[in-house]
């Protein structure tokens, strides 16, 4: 075989294994920007320090736009995000729940999130040692607005738009 | 707008199928890419070594095509949501693999008969097989393990299998389980199995449940000592057991590789368990330790400690005297290869791989190298390095310990892997007897890594399915409720038709009416059901009254909530979607069964 072709064999074969390199990257570009798209508006905290400063954030954020994501901001699972749909979420313990959290101060069925007109209900499932809306102990249904943290525990949790 | 239009399952089903299907899509396109590449690599070997390309010659890359596309149409069906990357990745490794070996068939045989070389002979034809084989285990095991919380149900079945494999070739005499010097293998006559591959899975199977339930303890039990919190010593144990473990298997399987990837394994989980960099530092020293420890007395005793020092004096200076043509063979041709072939290469084809002895299990990636040149070799670190990254963007996404710390640890392993061989024929660090994952040629290897990748992809799944999609494993007590809901929404009628005993259900709305702070629209009650709003509180309302069932439902699962599974949960499911009787725990403040904390 003619000189060049083996080259362009060889170049050939090397560039071809790029593009595919390449077209890897470009699609798990494209999944963490889409996830990204969807939490531009709060930067991800990290810890109880940072949760802990949600407490001016309802009042920036818009009334009425409504919560996509479900992220864990402290505790072991901390980082962890779940999108929201038109499920409830428990979380709890048990192997079963939504969101199995580990944490030695959470009961096996502890809380439960449930969407209803858009907006999105805490309600503790008769744990014991309570699960609070920023400092307020959650006695019935509470509305929970946008980026105030729940805590269970040691974990604590957050509605994003 | 009407009812049926906000009937939950119908707006939220097809904006999730979409994102399952677009998944699929690019996986289907990246697999065709990569087989395309696979293709292009048997071009150019034709092109070198025939001096001519055979119309035929894109059979090879045809055939595993239609073994990838079979994988593919399970992930579609078992795993719709998994991650798009992880399997195309693997599939062009593992292509380019069966690929090289053909090469090496090819240059064996005589120049006259290459031509038509038979496509499943050879080598390159076995592996083909084996790959078959493999995907075939792999699409299995993605089919019936609808969760991967099923596995720690048998962790420890697992653990426990996983030991004896590991340590079954060390304890077999020599001619059942020593191949060049490592005894890695259990030979039943012409066939020979790799237990310590399978084992790997498994170990870390048992790791991630025996973690998930001592992390807190590891964790929070430290004394503080240089800035870096040390865990107790008694927390130790279980690492000292295993760092022994490992250093038996370097002594008496003669195989570094095996025991530095058990060990790393162990190690980063508990990492990943406790987030402790004290770990970390813990486990550097213990192995940097045992292994000085074990070239110090193989330099003064010998005995079982010869073979590694051994090999660390070849690692140290391959070139000196005429090692490089007895004991530093290997490593000196696998070098030279590695120098041969440059930044580009010789060209597929174009280079003698051969002159490397064993190249192609050990010394694969020094054979490929002299003929696809760094440029190639890092190509293919990258994918190994994607295939990682996935695997551990699984572990994030995951919602559940056991699940992060599984996909986590084999993540971490397959990268391990690939570092230790690779670093073993780059001489990075000791040469040691590891396959290069999905590269190699050999069943084991492909068939525990294949397996590897299933448990990844399902993990993955998990992680990536919205809640409550129907293909997702995430079978939470909810998902009995949104079917319940249409039929009462569709018909606004009240819940009574569905759930039995109405007369209870206004009752049971009442007094926890007054704790629900009324959201702006919602009408008072489901007393009068034909509101106009189409949210239908109705439905609604059971959603949120059930409590009564969801604690009933962890009275049930209760006192062995560290041990329930998914079947526990299933059970759980039909408990609370099945019958959901009107309860008379209607109050959600009411004190209900105190569980453990």
């Amino acid at each position: 075989m003619p000189e060049f072709v083996l080259a362009a064999a060889r170049f050939g074969f090397l560039v071809l294994l790029w593009i595919f390199v390449f077209t890897v990257v470009g699609v798990i570009r494209r999944d963490l920007f889409a996830g990204a798209r969807a939490s531009r508006l709060v930067a991800a905290p990290r810890g109880v320090g940072a949760a802990a400063a949600g407490q001016s954030r309802p009042a920036k954020v818009k009334k009425g736009r409504a919560a996509h994501q479900l992220v864990v901001t402290a505790g072991a699972l901390a980082g962890t995000r779940l999108t929201l749909g038109e499920a409830q979420i428990t979380i709890g313990r048990a192997e079963d729940s939504t969101l199995v959290i580990t944490d030695d101060y959470a009961s096996a069925r502890h809380a439960r999130l449930v969407p209803r007109n858009g907006q999105w209900y805490i309600e503790d499932l008769g744990s014991t040692n309570g699960t609070y809306l920023d400092r307020t102990k959650v006695s019935g249904p509470t509305p929970v607005p946008l980026g105030v943290p729940i805590r269970i525990g040691r974990t604590a949790l957050e509605l994003r738009p | 707008m009407t009812v049926a239009a906000v009937s939950p399952p119908a707006v939220a089903s097809p904006a999730v199928g979409k994102r399952a299907r677009r998944a699929r899509r690019t996986e289907l396109i990246l697999l065709l890419l990569g087989m395309l590449v696979v293709a292009g690599y048997l071009a150019a070997v034709e092109a070198n070594l025939l001096d001519q390309v055979t119309p035929d010659f894109w059979v090879p890359a045809g055939i595993l095509a239609v073994v990838y596309l079979a994988m593919h149409m399970v992930v579609r069906l078992r795993a719709a949501y998994a991650d798009p990357v992880i399997l195309p990745a693997v599939a062009t490794l593992n292509g380019l693999g069966v690929t090289f070996l053909r090469r090496l068939d090819l240059g064996k045989a005589k120049a006259g008969d290459r031509a038509d070389y038979p496509i499943l002979s050879g080598e390159g034809g076995k592996q083909l097989l084996w790959t078959a084989i493999a995907v075939g285990l792999a699409a299995a095991l993605l089919w019936f393990l609808r969760d991967h919380r099923t596995i720690s149900r048998y962790a420890w079945t697992l653990g426990f299998v996983g030991i004896i494999l590991m340590m079954l070739p060390a304890v077999l005499p020599a001619r059942f389980s020593e191949v060049n010097e490592a005894k890695l293998w259990i030979k039943f006559g012409s066939f020979s199995i790799q237990p310590g591959e399978f084992a790997k899975l498994m170990l870390a199977s048992f790791f991630a449940y025996y973690l998930v339930r001592k992390r807190e303890v590891l964790a929070l039990a430290s004394r503080r000592v240089l800035g870096i919190d040390f865990p107790r010593g008694r927390d130790l144990g279980p690492v000292l057991v295993v760092w022994l473990l490992s250093l038996l298997v370097l002594i008496f399987e003669k195989d570094l590789g095996t025991a530095l990837l058990y060990f790393g394994m162990f190690i980063v989980m508990v990492y990943i368990a406790t987030e402790r960099v004290s770990w970390l530092i813990i486990g550097l020293v213990l192995f940097f330790g045992g292994a000085v420890l074990a070239y110090v007395l193989g330099g003064a005793i010998g005995g079982p400690f010869a073979n590694f020092y051994d090999r660390a004096n070849i690692w140290l200076d391959p070139f000196s005297g005429d090692r490089a043509y007895n004991e530093g063979y290997q490593l000196v041709q696998s070098l030279l290869g590695l120098g041969t072939g440059g930044l580009f290469g010789t060209g597929p084809g174009a280079g003698s791989p051969s002159q490397v002895p064993e190249v192609r299990n050990d010394f694969i990636f020094a054979g490929m190298g002299e003929e696809i040149g760094l440029f190639g070799l890092t190509a293919l670190l990258v994918l190994y390095l994607l295939i990682v990254v996935r695997g551990i963007r699984a572990a994030l996404g995951v919602r559940d310990s056991f699940g992060k710390l599984l996909a986590g640890g084999l993540a971490f392993t397959l990268g391990l892997q690939v570092f230790v061989i690779v670093g073993g024929v780059s001489r990075l660090i000791p040469l040691t007897g590891q396959t290069t994952p999905f590269l190699s040629a050999g069943g084991s290897s492909l068939m525990a890594n294949w397996l590897l990748i299933a448990i990844l992809l399902r993990i993955s799944d998990n992680a990536r399915a919205p809640l409550g999609a129907p293909g997702g494993m995430i079978r939470p007590p909810v998902a009995a409720a949104p079917p319940a809901r249409p039929p009462v929404g569709t018909a606004a009628v009240p819940a009574g038709s569905v759930r039995p005993a109405p007369p209870n259900r206004p009752a049971a709305a009442a007094p926890a009416g007054p704790s629900v702070p009324p959201a702006p629209d919602v009408p008072a009650g489901p007393t009068q059901p034909v509101g106009p709003q189409p949210l239908n509180p109705t439905a609604e309302q059971p959603t949120v009254r059930t409590p009564g069932n969801d604690v009933a439902a962890a009275d049930v699962s209760d006192d062995d909530d560290h041990d329930s599974g998914p079947d526990d949960s299933a059970l759980d499911d039909e408990a609370l979607g099945g019958e959901a009787p009107p309860t008379e725990k209607i109050d959600v403040n009411a004190p209900a069964p105190k569980e453990n904390s």
